[in-house]
C-alpha cells in the first residue's frame, strides 16, 4: 500500500498493513480507521476425545483439538501432547468451528432499540456507499454476548436495507471491546451492501417521493452509480509506468491516482468493482437475482452472496454455477410480498448443487443466537421432503466454511485446519438441536466464553449494575 | 356450535383421504392410533406403548391394548410420540396474509374518533382459507389465538381461538387484548401512567359510574357493555407487557376489579413469580427473548419460563414480531426454554394444555383425554426440538393433508431446472 494517507499516519498504517493482506490493492480501500484487534491467546489446549465437525465437511469421532497460539495446530485421534498442555475431556460434547453471521446489524441496530441508537439505515439518498457500517456499530450492544454465547465468534456487520446502495459492511470478531477497532477482524475485506426490490422503492418513491419508485428505478438507480464508478475509476487509472517511490510516485498520487478529489461514495463502488470490496446484495426474488447478476456483470463486479433470497432455491443451479452464496433464513416468509414463496427447505435446495455455497444468516439479534438452531431446522425440513439426509458435517459449513467464503476470511477461519484461527466452539451434545448449547467459545485461542463460570455471559457496558434493584 | 361437521371439505388435498375412509362403516373421523407414545399433556403424562381410539372425532380411550371397532382404521406408531396437536401462540394467522400490503391485514383497528374500542372483534374477519393456516398445520400447529393487534388504542379489542380444521368460527370464549408500557405510551399521552388513568375511566363507564352521555367518554354503549363482561368475570384479558413496574400495578389492578387477566411477553415476570403464582396469573413467554430489546425488557431473560414455572405460575408460550408466519417457531420457544431449565413436560404443556386452559377451550383441546376432540399429531421425533417434524396431524379425528402452498413450491422446484 502506497499512498498520501500512509504518508500522513505512518506508524498506524505500517501496523495495520502487516496485519491486513486483503487491504492495499489500491486507495480505493485504504483504511484510515484500522483494525487494532489483538489476540490474547490462552495457554496451549488439547480439547479431547469430541465429536469433531471441522467444517471442511468432515466428521471426526473421538477426536483431538489441539490450540496453541492462537491458531488451531492440529486435529486428530489421541494427539500427542506434553504434560504442559492443558486439557478438556470433551467426551459426550460436539466441537465445531467458531460460527460466522454474514448478516447481522448488532451495534447498528442495538438493544435496547432506542432511536439515539438506529444507526443502521442512511436514508437520505438511494445510494449511499459513502457510509460505512463501522462509523455506527456501538461496541457495547448486549445482543454481541448473546451471540457469543451461541458460539459466534465472527460477523459481518451490514448497513441496512433501505438503500439501492446502503454502503460498507464490516466484519467483526466477536470479542467484548471499547471500541469497533478492536473488534475489526484483521484483513477481512469490507462489504458493500446493496438491495433489490420492495425497501428502497418503499422508502423513497413511497416515502419521500423521489426515485426510485419501481424495481425499474432500482436498476437504473444501480446502473448510474456504476457508470460513475466506472468512470471513476477510468480518470484514476494509472499512467503509463513511470518509477516509484517506496512511499508513492513522486507526483504523490497512490495506487495511480491522478489526483482527483477523492470521492467516497465512487471509492467504495470502485473497490467493489476492483472486487476488494464484496458485494452482498439483499435480494429475495429468483428474477430480481437474475437482475442483478447480469448487472454485475455489466459493470464487471462479482456478487459474494444474495442474502435473505427466499427465492433462491429457484435458481439454485445458477448461483453454484457463478459461484454465488446465498445466505439464507431457515423460515422466514411471508411477511411482505417479496417473501411469499419462501419455503422451509431453501437452505437445502441451495446446498444440493455441486459447487455451491449455502449460507444459513441471522439478520436478527435472536437468530445469531442459535444459527446451529436454524440449520437443524433445515436439515429437518429436508428429511421430510425425501431429500437425501443432510449430515451434521455438511450443514456446519453453512454457517462456517462458507460464511467464511462469502466474507473472504476462508484463509484465517471457518474451519478446524492447522494454521487457522483458533476460533472454536464446545458444544453440550450435536449441536444440530434445540437443546443444543455451547459451552465453551474460544476465539484465536482465548477463552470468551464459558457457560459453567457465572455470570455465564459476560455483561456489556449498559448490562452493568441494571440488575440492582 | 356443534362439535362435528362431516360435510366440511375445506381442503382439496385431503379429498382422496376421506374419500378412502368413507368407503369403510366407519366416520372419517375415526381411528386408532396404535403404540404410540402418548405424550397426554394432562396429568397422566407421557404413557409409553399406549393407544388412542377415536370415534366420531373425539378421543374415547387412551390406554394399552386397545382394539379398533370394525372399519375403524389403524395407523401404527412404533413408539413415535403422539401430542396434542399444537397451539400456534397469540397470532394473526387468518387475519392476514402478507403483513406488509394493508390490503391483507384486518388485525388493527385505528379509528380516529373513540379509538378505544373494546367491542372490535377480530375473529369476524377470519378467513379459514388462509395459505397461512397449512403452513402452521404442516409443523403441528392445530390452534391459535387470533389476538387483536395494537392499532389506534392501548385496548385493542377482542379475538378468540381457532382451530385449524378449516372452521370458520372461533371456539370458546373471546378474549380482550390490551398494551401497556413503552410500547403504548405513544397512544397514552406519552406516558404509561395515562394507561392506568384511561383504563380507570373505562371501567367506570363499563360500571356505569359515569354518565352515559357524558362528553368525555372513552367508549361506545357497545364498548361499555363488552368492558362490562370482562368486568364481570366473562373472559380473560390478556395484557402484553413486560416491566416489572407495569407488571406490579396490573396485579394491583386485576384484584381490585377482580378481573382475570394473562401475561403476554412478560419479560421481566419472573420478578414477580410470587405475585403471579398466588394471583393464578398465566404467562405467554416469549421464550427467545433474552435481551433488553426495550427499556421494558431489562431483565429479559432465556430463564423466564423455567423461573415462573418453578414458582407455580402457569407457562404457556407466545411470539412476538412476526407470530403469525412464523408460528411454526413456537416448539422451538418451547425447546428452548427447556434447554434452560424448564422440565420437558411443562414444555409441551405450555404448547397445548396451558394455553386451552387460559383461553377457556381445555374442556375441548389441549390435551389427550377421553371426550376431548382429537386434535393430534405423531411426530418423527421430539416434537420440542427443531431437528424432528410432524409426520401427520389429525383434526377432530381427521387426517389432514400435509401439504401446503410452501410444499408444493419444494416439490415444484426439487425437480431441477423446473423453469428457465
Amino acid at each position: 500500500m502506497t499512498s498520501t494517507l500512509l504518508r500522513a499516519g505512518l506508524g498506524l498504517a505500517l501496523v495495520s498493513l502487516s496485519t491486513a493482506p486483503a487491504v492495499g490493492a489500491s486507495r480505493f480501500v485504504a483504511d484510515p480507521y484500522p483494525s487494532t484487534y489483538q489476540a490474547h491467546p490462552d495457554g496451549p489446549l488439547l480439547i479431547q476425545n469430541a465429536t469433531v465437525l471441522t467444517g471442511t465437511g468432515q466428521r471426526l469421532d473421538n477426536a483431538d483439538v489441539l490450540l496453541r497460539d492462537g491458531r488451531i495446530v492440529a486435529v486428530g485421534d489421541a494427539l500427542q501432547v506434553d504434560a504442559s498442555v492443558t486439557r478438556i475431556n470433551a467426551d459426550g460434547k460436539w466441537v465445531t468451528p467458531g460460527l460466522i453471521d454474514v448478516h447481522s446489524h448488532l451495534g447498528v441496530y442495538p438493544s435496547p432499540g432506542v432511536s439515539a441508537h438506529s444507526d443502521g439505515n442512511e436514508m437520505t439518498a438511494p445510494v449511499t456507499a459513502n457510509v460505512w457500517a463501522e462509523h455506527s456499530v456501538w461496541p457495547q450492544d448486549p445482543g454481541f454476548q448473546a451471540a457469543l454465547a451461541g458460539g459466534v465468534t465472527s460477523m459481518q456487520v451490514l448497513p441496512g436495507s433501505a438503500n439501492l446502495v446502503g454502503g460498507r459492511g464490516v466484519t467483526l470478531k466477536n470479542v467484548p471491546a471499547t471500541t469497533y477497532q478492536a473488534m475489526k477482524f484483521p484483513g477481512a475485506p469490507w462489504g458493500l451492501k446493496m438491495a433489490c426490490g420492495e425497501n428502497p422503492k418503499r422508502v423513497y418513491g413511497g416515502g419521500k417521493g423521489v426515485a426510485p419508485a419501481t424495481r425499474m428505478g432500482n436498476v437504473a438507480g444501480y446502473r448510474a452509480a456504476f457508470i460513475d464508478a466506472a468512470d471513476y475509476i477510468a480518470k484514476n487509472t494509472p499512467k503509463p509506468a513511470k518509477r516509484k517511490g517506496w512511499f508513492g510516485s513522486d507526483k504523490g498520487d497512490s495506487a495511480g491516482d491522478a489526483g482527483g478529489k477523492r470521492d467516497l461514495k465512487l471509492d467504495t463502488l470502485a473497490g467493489a468493482i476492483q472486487g476488494d470490496i464484496r458485494v452482498h446484495i439483499h435480494c429475495y426474488r429468483a428474477d430480481e437475482m437474475a437482475t442483478m447478476l447480469d448487472l454485475s456483470k455489466e459493470f464487471g463486479f462479482k456478487v459474494a452472496a444474495f442474502h435473505h433470497g427466499v427465492e433462491a432455491y429457484k435458481l439454485a443451479d445458477r448461483l453454484a454455477a457463478e459461484g454465488v452464496c446465498g445466505a439464507l433464513w431457515a423460515d422466514w416468509w411471508g411477511f411482505k410480498m417479496e417473501a411469499f414463496d419462501g419455503i422451509a427447505e431453501n437452505i437445502a435446495l441451495v446446498d444440493r448443487p455441486k459447487n455451491s455455497c449455502a449460507i444459513v444468516h441471522s439478520d436478527s439479534p435472536e437468530g445469531i443466537q442459535r444459527l446451529n438452531q436454524e440449520a437443524a431446522k433445515v436439515m429437518a425440513a429436508a428429511r421430510r421432503a425425501h431429500m437425501p439426509e443432510i449430515a451434521p458435517e455438511r450443514a456446519i459449513t453453512w454457517m462456517t466454511a462458507n460464511a467464511a467464503k462469502a466474507l473472504g476470511i476462508e484463509a484465517q477461519t471457518g474451519t478446524l485446519e492447522a494454521g487457522k484461527m483458533a476460533d472454536v466452539v464446545i458444544w453440550n451434545g450435536n449441536p444440530f438441536s434445540s437443546y443444543a448449547l455451547a459451552e465453551q467459545v474460544f476465539v484465536d485461542g482465548r477463552r470468551v466464553y464459558d457457560r459453567s463460570t457465572p455470570p455465564a455471559t459476560p455483561r456489556s457496558d449498559f448490562q452493568l449494575g441494571q440488575e440492582l434493584r | 356450535m356443534g362439535m362435528l361437521n362431516k360435510r366440511r371439505r375445506a381442503w382439496p388435498g385431503a379429498t382422496l383421504v376421506a374419500l378412502l375412509l368413507m368407503t369403510t362403516a366407519a366416520s372419517a373421523q375415526d381411528l386408532l392410533v396404535r403404540g404410540a407414545t402418548v405424550a397426554t399433556a394432562s396429568a397422566r403424562g407421557n404413557v409409553e406403548n399406549a393407544d388412542v381410539l377415536v370415534q366420531g372425532g373425539i378421543i374415547r380411550a387412551v390406554g394399552r391394548g386397545l382394539s379398533a371397532p370394525a372399519g375403524v382404521p389403524v395407523v401404527e406408531a412404533k413408539g413415535r410420540m403422539l401430542t396434542p396437536a399444537l397451539f400456534g401462540g397469540i397470532t394473526e394467522i387468518g387475519i392476514e396474509e402478507v403483513s406488509g400490503e394493508s390490503s391483507t391485514v384486518d388485525s388493527a383497528l385505528k379509528i380516529g374518533e373513540q379509538p378505544l374500542r373494546p367491542e372490535f372483534d377480530v375473529t369476524l374477519a377470519y378467513n379459514p382459507a388462509s395459505v397461512l393456516i397449512p403452513v402452521a398445520r404442516l409443523d403441528g400447529i392445530g390452534f391459535t389465538a387470533l389476538g387483536a393487534a395494537t392499532g389506534g388504542g392501548f385496548v385493542a379489542g377482542q379475538g378468540g381461538v381457532v382451530r385449524f380444521d378449516g372452521s370458520a368460527d372461533p371456539i370458546g370464549p373471546r378474549a380482550l387484548f390490551l398494551r401497556l408500557g413503552a410500547a403504548a405510551s405513544e397512544l397514552t399521552g406519552q406516558s404509561r401512567a395515562a394507561q392506568w388513568m384511561l383504563l380507570q375511566q373505562m371501567v367506570d363507564e363499563a360500571r356505569g359510574q359515569v354518565a352515559a352521555d357524558s362528553p368525555h367518554a372513552l367508549l361506545t354503549p357497545a364498548g361499555r357493555r363488552t368492558l362490562a363482561r370482562y368486568l364481570s368475570g366473562q373472559g380473560r384479558i390478556v395484557v402484553e407487557v413486560d416491566r416489572a413496574a407495569d407488571i406490579r400495578q396490573l396485579l394491583r389492578w386485576a384484584a381490585r376489579e377482580k378481573v382475570k387477566i394473562a401475561i403476554a411477553g412478560g419479560a421481566e415476570a419472573w420478578q414477580l413469580a410470587p405475585g403471579l403464582a398466588t394471583a393464578r396469573v398465566p404467562v405467554f413467554v416469549d421464550a427467545l427473548g433474552n435481551l433488553p430489546t426495550t427499556f421494558d425488557q431489562i431483565g429479559a431473560t432465556l430463564e423466564n419460563a423455567a423461573r415462573l414455572q418453578r414458582a407455580g405460575v402457569p407457562v404457556a408460550f407466545a411470539q412476538r414480531d412476526d407470530a403469525s408466519h412464523n408460528a411454526r417457531k413456537m416448539r422451538q420457544l418451547a425447546g428452548n426454554a427447556v434447554a434452560n431449565g424448564l422440565p420437558w413436560a411443562d414444555g409441551l404443556a405450555g404448547l397445548t394444555r396451558v394455553p386451552a386452559e387460559v383461553l377457556g377451550v381445555a374442556d375441548q383441546i389441549g390435551s389427550i383425554e377421553p371426550g376431548k376432540r382429537a386434535d393430534l399429531v405423531l411426530w418423527e421425533g421430539d416434537p420440542l426440538d427443531v431437528a424432528h417434524y410432524a409426520e401427520q396431524v389429525w383434526l377432530g379425528g381427521r387426517a389432514m393433508p400435509m401439504r401446503s402452498r410452501q410444499t408444493e413450491l419444494r416439490d415444484r422446484y426439487l425437480q431441477r431446472n423446473a423453469q428457465p
